[in-house]
């Protein structure tokens, strides 16, 4: 049976691998090729520039500053996230009360809350983009946000809300907290369902409260699915392309306030005709989230818990 | 629009509403991918020369193009039978008017005609104008549009002087060129060649409710203090003066830049136009409009919360009467029909006098807009260009009145024909205008200057959180920056 096993291993392998090569590594490799150029776009042909395109996003001020909001969401929003989807996933499955006969549960109605907090996952980004849009309508009478704090007697509060510079960017990060909570609630969940039960009971006994059983124990358990949610979860936010092209003012504005690395690139390359330059931003980006992820799969290490 | 209007009725383009956003790659692929990228970039490096710069080349051109014998009924020399695709940006305006001009080139030419109405000309196009196989007619217009000055530099773009010479088709004794408004001609050039026909005319200005002015017994006012004055009444009376579209400030330009060319005169904005040094700190209109702008700030003349309304938002609160005044264009009826109520009397003002002004009073800014070019390396120029002068008869440029309340660039095609009451209103202040239009050429030719960085300080104006003077230092730098970038095509206008 031993005989032409590789031949058919790679037989089957072959094609996929092929279109794999073709489609996604190739043009992957072009990137780096077309940031050395000074290729428009528009025809095919293009000069070679050498390393022009990375001299001039050195010193591009708006890269900059698209990149310094990445870091700001990068620094926050990851932590946000993580940090409510630990605790409702603590709260649904460990932070009930206690009932007889259980060691552990869940708050009432935990069931109900893991399908609302997961909702938002099933949605198109396009489609939350479009209605945050329109809670965050600065309106008093048709945005939602507003006519909201209105109702409540909280006027004071009212705001434009993405048309404010120094609210904009926390706008569009919330609701990018509120879009991936809903996901790390179940991950969390998954994890802390496979941890045993006996652990918990042994640490109850000891007269272990919540707090206690959630940092001395739930956390420590759960730290390699944290770590890999941390990672997942920074590159999204050195994404937000979605949400800041359709939410932002004026693109990525007002006045730059919430411009992002890849909606600098997108405008380079679609608006201005600078696919070189572009593809150079391309590249630096693939550089940060690259550092970024080493350098999260590098410090957070932890020894490893068996149970 | 150039871009000027092609941002406009684009506008939806570039909205939520347009349902755009495509995320790229989530950049977890960037992982998976890099990762992969070790494992098989050596068996892969071999399919590289498939390289996405490497095409080009490969589509028909004008000498190999399919072409017909001319006749008096076929100008142009289109071939029978050969097919046509349109690529329409399907905005503000809709696509049925060239929809209804393609049924009538079908019938005469016995061709299939593809037809794609989409928002995203642009991406869409541009890799095929680089693959060299471009579709024939294009409206370029929308948020998302293709770089004519690129396209046409490098020798994409058909010349359509044989289209300007061609008889009309309503009345074989005259041109194409005699039958069309003079300022499309001169718009629709690069250097020395008319390669962009600008079908529809647009006309920017102050938007507003008859109805609502005179039931409250205002007048449109005739200068920037009465403006000032104005607003004052009606702020007490409990409305917003004004309104407009924060989410894409450069609504806010389509006055601003052209209340500064009627003040400054042609002249001073032409040197703007060319980015000269000094061109908007030397130019005392540029201080009286932004200060003008400012006092309107200071004042809160503005709906709160506009900072933050797209261009349907705002139209929409200043169609309930939310606010009086609107900085807009033409396509504003068609596009705020919805929700127009019956009686709104919708009618358009000219530019405001200030001081010491170079141009006469009812002077506007009306402007060629929905650039149509054919592709001199499409499968069907001759066919292209034919399609054009089928929309250039006064049948089908009654039919885009008809359709989209909007005027085209076809002298007089809408002589006796019954409007609606923006149209109308558009038509007028044209007619009294006579020779005193106003077309800039800043935005079509700089938009990352005007509608990005220009945008964002005039945003901050309007919010008044910036004073004039600052919005003119500031401005005048981002001009000089774009000036000196040499990655950034330049051009020149003379008048």
């Amino acid at each position: 049976m031993q005989h032409g096993k590789y031949r058919f291993i790679v037989g089957f392998l072959a094609p996929p691998l092929l279109v794999y090569a073709v489609f996604v590594v190739s043009p992957f490799v072009q990137a780096f090729q077309i940031s050395l150029t000074d290729w428009s776009g528009l025809v095919g042909t293009a000069r070679f520039v050498g390393a022009d395109n990375f001299v001039r996003l050195w010193e591009s001020e708006e890269f900059w500053n698209a990149l310094r909001h990445n870091v700001y969401m990068l620094a926050l929003v990851p932590l946000v996230t993580l940090a409510l989807g630990l605790f409702f996933a603590f709260m649904l499955n460990v932070g009930g009360r206690r009932r007889p006969n259980q060691v552990v549960a869940g708050v009432a109605g935990s069931r109900l809350y893991t399908f609302v907090f997961f909702l938002p996952q099933v949605i198109s980004i396009t489609i939350i983009a479009v209605i945050w849009f329109n809670i965050y309508n600065p309106d008093p009478d048709d945005g939602m946000l507003n006519s909201l704090l209105d109702a409540v007697g909280l006027e004071g509060l009212q705001n434009a809300w993405l048309g404010e510079k120094s609210l904009a960017l926390w706008c569009i990060s919330a609701v990018m907290v509120w879009g991936h909570v809903g996901f790390f609630v179940v991950l969390f969940s998954a994890a802390m369902a496979s941890i045993p039960r006996d652990v918990y009971e042994a640490a109850l006994l000891d007269g272990a409260g919540r707090s206690h059983t959630f940092f001395r124990i739930t956390l420590p358990l759960l730290w390699d699915t944290v770590q890999t949610g941390w990672v997942y979860m920074g590159i999204i936010a050195l994404d937000a392309f979605a949400l800041v092209q359709i939410m932002s003012v004026n693109m990525g504005g007002p006045d730059g306030a919430t411009d992002v690395m890849p909606l600098r690139l997108y405008l380079t390359a679609f608006r201005d005709s600078q696919y070189g330059f572009a593809a150079a931003m391309g590249v630096a980006m693939l550089v940060v989230t690259m550092a970024f992820a080493v350098l999260t799969l590098r410090f957070a290490r932890r020894e490893r818990i068996e149970y | 629009m150039g871009s000027t209007s092609a941002r406009n009725d684009g506008d939806d383009g570039s909205t939520p509403e347009g349902g755009r956003g495509r995320a790229g790659h989530g950049r977890r692929e960037l992982l998976r991918r890099s990762a992969a990228l070790g494992l098989i970039a050596v068996p892969a490096t071999g399919l590289l020369s498939a390289c996405a710069t490497g095409g080009g080349g490969g589509g028909g051109d004008g000498a190999t193009a399919p072409a017909g014998e001319k006749t008096e009924k076929n100008p142009l020399g289109v071939k029978e039978g050969a097919p046509l695709e349109a690529f329409i940006f399907k905005g503000g305006l809709g696509d049925q008017y060239a929809k209804d001009a393609e049924a009538d080139y079908k019938a005469t030419y016995k061709a299939d005609v593809k037809h794609t109405g989409t928002q995203q000309v642009g991406p869409k196009l541009t890799p095929r104008f680089a693959g060299g196989n471009p579709p024939d007619v294009i409206d370029n217009s929308g948020a998302d549009h293709l770089d004519m000055n690129k396209l046409s530099t490098q020798g994409q773009l058909q010349d359509l002087a044989a289209l300007l010479d061609a008889p009309s088709l309503d009345d074989p004794a005259k041109k194409v060129r005699d039958t069309i408004h003079p300022s499309t001609v001169e718009k629709g050039r690069h250097g020395d060649t008319f390669d962009v026909l600008y079908y529809a005319f647009t006309i920017y200005g102050t938007w507003y409710s008859q109805k609502l002015l005179e039931s409250k017994g205002w007048a449109y006012p005739r200068t920037l203090d009465e403006m000032v004055a104005l607003c004052g009444e009606i702020k007490k009376a409990g409305i917003a003066p004004w309104t407009y579209a924060g989410k894409y400030p450069y609504y806010v330009h389509f006055n601003l830049f052209a209340q500064i060319a009627k003040i400054g005169g042609m002249e001073k904005w032409t040197a703007i136009d060319n980015l000269e040094p000094g061109a908007w700190t030397s130019n005392d209109a540029v201080r009286q409009v932004v200060e003008h702008y400012e006092e309107l700030a200071a004042k809160k003349y503005f709906l709160e919360g506009s900072q933050g309304l797209t261009h349907i938002q705002s139209q929409t609160a200043w169609n309930r009467g939310k606010a009086v005044f609107l900085p807009n264009g033409s396509w504003v009826e068609n596009e705020s029909a919805p929700t127009t109520p019956d009686g709104f009397g919708m009618a358009v003002g000219a530019l405001f006098d200030g001081t010491g002004d170079a141009m006469p009073h009812g002077t506007l800014r009306a402007e060629p807009s929905e650039p149509y070019i054919v592709a001199a390396k499409g499968a069907n120029p001759v066919g292209g260009m034919e399609l054009l002068r089928i929309m250039l008869s006064r049948k089908h440029a009654q039919n885009f009145a008809t359709k989209v309340k909007s005027l085209t660039c076809v002298v007089d095609a809408t002589e006796g024909m019954s409007l609606s009451p923006g149209l109308a209103s558009a038509s007028k202040v044209f007619k009294e205008a006579g020779d005193h239009l106003i077309s800039l050429q800043l935005q079509e030719w700089y938009p990352a200057l005007t509608d990005e960085k220009i945008g964002g300080l005039t945003g901050q104006l309007l919010a008044g959180e910036l004073k004039a003077a600052d919005w003119i230092r500031k401005t005048q730098a981002e001009a000089d920056k774009v000036a000196k970038d040499p990655s950034v095509t330049k051009f020149k206008r003379t008048a």
